[in-house]
């Protein structure tokens, strides 16, 4: 069996969607299953991180977090290139330079049943990669509006009310409290403490919620993603063959320089092979939310149809195997 | 018996649930007293908005204020999110029994 079961489980999701099938999930399964899902990540990794000294962590935690900062400055030219507008170019790159959990819980999902062994400490790596590549996204806006407006001299200002008025002013620290106290890296993180602080002791008691089930838990939440990537499909044929080819060309070239980071870092195969993934990832969570509100002038749709109905199908279908076979290949 | 009633505007505003937080404190500064939120879905000029997942959320925000209040709140709106967000804005008039909490 090539694919993993879970994979099967998002196809599944995707084939209903496409047969216009009734299925849909409630709203706060979604929920409790995402919260499920951050919780459980974290605190595996913490209790693997319970056990060893986080000395020489400071090198990845550094890396990780310019990578994600990098990613939306590179792609921002080639974007703009493929005449995408400033603010479609910043939103797109800030969505991949922010990461996708669950592409990231398919990809310990794929190590594991090859018995390939991986940094027990990656789960840190997600949480500092969710927050850069937002902040290079809304600079790069910033910096692009402000062009645009001083070449445009005047604009529609808006009335004194509304200037005064408005909690959209003042973006900064929303998008900063959003970010870092959303509920991504809120449980990650949280998660990543708890099971550092209890060990692997302190968490046996709660070992048989969070730790045995997640692989199931996995299972029925790409099926709800599968049916929302399934309903962006008919999407993509809107924005034509340039969205297509950049959904999977950007993550392939991405992943390239996630490997080149994952194995200068030293890392094992398995560690080179998640730092891969985690560079090709495109955040379907985090980054639409946070984009809506810091470049509101992105079309939402565009970039989401790029990150969720192409690049998370794309990554979990057919990037995982690579990325592996690359992670095996650098580090051999 | 019947009860004395007083009119009073009943704003809605549709908007995409990322905006519930601004909105709220938005209106709160222009002196709004409550609000109500409930989590909806439905389609429109922006497309089909199923609320399945945290970026397709779609918010139905109630206030109940003055005429001038209730105009002023959705001037305010229309202008600062109108223009990049799928927002609808309606206004009806509603009778209340105690006029003094609006």
């Amino acid at each position: 069996m090539v694919l993993d079961v879970v994979i099967l489980f998002f196809v599944l999701g995707v084939f209903a969607r496409l047969v216009g099938s009734d299925l849909r999930l409630p709203e706060a399964l979604y929920e409790t299953l995402s919260i499920y899902l951050l919780l459980a990540i974290g605190l595996k990794g913490g209790i693997e991180l319970s056990q060893q000294p986080l000395s020489s962590l400071a090198p990845e935690i550094l890396a990780a977090a310019l990578l994600s900062f990098l990613i939306p400055l590179l792609l921002y030219p080639i974007f703009r290139f493929a005449k995408f507008n400033w603010a479609d170019s910043a939103s797109i790159g800030a969505h991949f330079g922010s990461v996708s959990v669950v592409t990231f819980a398919v990809a310990l999902a794929a190590l594991s049943k090859q018995g390939i062994d991986y940094e027990s400490h990656a789960p840190l790596w997600v949480a500092v990669m969710e927050a850069p590549g937002l902040v290079a996204g809304v600079l790069l806006a910033r910096a692009a509006q402000r062009r645009a407006e001083s070449s445009q001299l005047m604009g529609n200002s808006p009335s004194t009310v509304s200037a005064k008025v408005s909690s959209a002013q003042g973006g900064w620290k929303t998008i900063a409290h959003d970010v870092i106290f959303g509920k991504s890296v809120l449980l990650l993180l949280g998660g990543l403490f708890i099971g550092a602080i209890a060990g692997v002791e302190g968490t046996a008691p709660i070992k048989a919620l969070f730790i045995d089930p997640f692989k199931g838990v996995l299972a029925l939440f790409l099926l709800e993603l599968g049916l929302v990537a399934g309903g962006r499909l008919a999407e993509v044929k809107k924005y034509g063959f340039k969205i297509l080819l950049l959904g999977i060309s950007v993550p392939l070239c991405l992943a390239v320089l996630g490997m080149f980071v994952g194995n200068l870092l030293g890392l094992s195969a398995g560690g080179v092979a998640i730092f891969t993934t985690l560079a090709a990832s495109a955040s379907y969570i985090a980054a639409p939310t946070a984009m809506r509100i810091a470049i509101p002038q992105a079309n939402a749709g565009l970039s989401i149809t790029l990150s969720l109905g192409i690049v998370f199908p794309f990554n979990v279908v057919i990037g995982i195997p690579i990325y592996i076979q690359m992670g095996m290949w650098v580090t051999s | 018996m019947s009860l004395i009633k007083h009119p009073k505007s009943l704003l809605v505003i549709i908007a995409e649930a990322n905006l519930e937080k601004l909105l709220i404190k938005d209106i709160q500064k222009l002196g709004a007293v409550g609000y109500t939120v409930i989590d909806v879905r439905g389609g429109g000029h922006s497309g089909v908005r199923e609320g399945t997942w945290e970026a397709d959320r779609t918010i139905r925000m109630e206030v109940i204020a003055d005429e001038n209040m209730a105009d002023t709140i959705a001037q305010h709106v229309l202008e600062q999110y109108g223009k990049d967000f799928g927002i609808t804005l309606y206004f009806s008039t509603v009778l209340v029994l105690r006029p003094q909490k609006f």
